[in-house]
């Protein structure tokens, strides 16, 4: 029973893994500041989750998954301030959304 | 977990490298505030909490944002301009430096793998565990900065009021500071944190006696949310009174600190010396006060200057430099 929680949670933290290598491959791929933002911030807060979601799984103890729970909420709030202020801010300085070229 | 510390360790070390040889402040600062994160890990590895702590607070976050608010005060063109003029890095001085420095990177490496096998795994932490019952404090770190060894930390806060007083004596900045707001979301997620900074901050103070916590880290967490209140367009009208007020919190750190050693001397203990029924109460008491004043100070030195009063203040013959 005790190894099967730990490989479920071992499997979530794994496939949280694999949503920030999807935000990291976005940032370094894409073409302009704002799909970049939007792909790390996007994936990185999902794979933050699910390592979260996998740590209190194998952690098993009630308050120390309300603890990663608030870890997580606050990473969001954090993230999701930045990526906007950042957006704004090249938005602000006119730099030009991508779009696909002729 | 040999290959995670093996990526660190290079990961590390590429950061530095990379901090040191970019030709860019901007993203020199970014290599710098990258490379303490990783450290705060490293430290996590070596099982050293309270100092992955002080990384992740002081080396990268705070120091961080004065790296970025001294950029914000240079001139927009020299911020990117190449530090290095091309060229240098070439030539017989150049690879004379480097050779003696890997030399005796080299050396100094050789000596400390030869001298490990000597070398007691736990250090000092049998005889400070044998003597942590008489420190007042159940954390063997907290004993150790405020107990055992408090003189250095008294030094230390004693630097840091000296970095503040030096800022304050390079001239005036503008009080209260105009910002420009890009956005209601900033001061408004601001608002939402600022009782979690206070609330994480006192309880990192709190926690210092008996788990990883203590003065520094808590006064960084309580400084960071003075930055970010700043950025939020918050400002305070500083008056008079005020500004002695402030004097005060700057130096209650050191203030205390040292007031507690000499009336233990008075009382015939020697300097800093705690007598073991009261060391508990006066770690805390010394402790409080200095994150209180080391907050006090980070944020003083973010500020970069001594806040620049409104000019109605015929009784301050300075001049004050535009």
């Amino acid at each position: 029973m005790s190894s099967a929680t730990d490989m479920f949670g071992a499997a979530l933290a794994v496939v949280g893994v694999l949503f920030f290598l999807a935000g990291t491959l976005g940032l370094l791929r894409f073409p302009d500041i704002y799909t970049r933002i939007h792909a790390l911030t996007k994936a990185d807060n999902l794979g933050l989750g699910l390592i979260c979601l996998g740590a209190a799984v194998q952690s098993g103890s009630l308050m120390t998954a309300l603890k990663l729970l608030l870890i997580w909420i606050l990473v969001l709030v954090a993230a999701a301030t930045g990526a906007s202020l950042i957006a704004q801010t090249a938005h602000g300085r006119g730099i030009p959304p991508w779009t696909r070229q002729e | 977990m040999a290959v995670f510390d093996l990526i660190l360790g290079l990961l590390l070390v590429i950061l530095v490298r990379k901090c040191l040889s970019i030709t860019d402040m901007f993203g020199a600062v970014i290599s710098f505030m990258a490379f303490g994160l990783l450290m705060a890990v490293a430290w996590v590895r070596l099982e050293a909490p309270d100092i992955a702590l002080a990384e992740a607070a002081i080396g990268s976050g705070l120091t961080g944002a004065l790296l970025f608010s001294t950029l914000g005060r240079l001139p927009h063109s020299e911020t990117r301009q190449p530090l290095v003029p091309r060229g240098s890095g070439s030539g017989p001085g150049y690879w004379l430096v480097t050779g003696f420095w890997w030399a005796a990177a080299m050396v100094l490496i050789a000596t400390f793998v030869f001298s490990f096998q000597e070398l007691q795994t736990p250090g000092l932490g049998g005889p400070l565990q044998e003597r942590l019952a008489e420190s007042g404090v159940l954390n063997p770190v907290t004993a150790v900065l405020l107990n055992f060894r408090s003189l250095d930390t008294l030094m230390e806060i004693a630097v840091l009021l000296a970095a503040v007083v030096v800022a304050w004596s390079m001239g005036y900045v503008d009080w209260p500071a105009r910002q420009t707001i890009p956005s209601p979301l900033l001061p408004g997620v601001v608002r939402l944190l600022t009782p979690v900074f206070l609330l994480v901050a006192f309880s990192l103070l709190w926690r210092g006696s008996h788990a990883p916590g203590g003065a520094f880290p808590g006064g960084a967490v309580l400084a960071a949310s003075g930055i970010l209140l700043l950025l939020s367009g918050m400002t305070v009208q500083i008056s008079p009174r005020g500004m002695s007020w402030l004097r005060w919190v700057l130096s209650a750190g050191l203030l205390v600190f040292v007031l507690a050693g000499v009336s233990l001397m008075a009382a015939g203990f020697g300097f800093l010396v705690y007598p073991e029924q009261w060391a508990g109460n006066l770690i805390l008491l010394i402790e409080a006060s200095a994150g209180v004043s080391i907050g006090a100070m980070l944020l003083a030195l973010y500020v970069g200057g001594e806040p620049d009063m409104a000019p109605s203040q015929p009784n301050n013959p300075v001049s004050r430099p535009q």
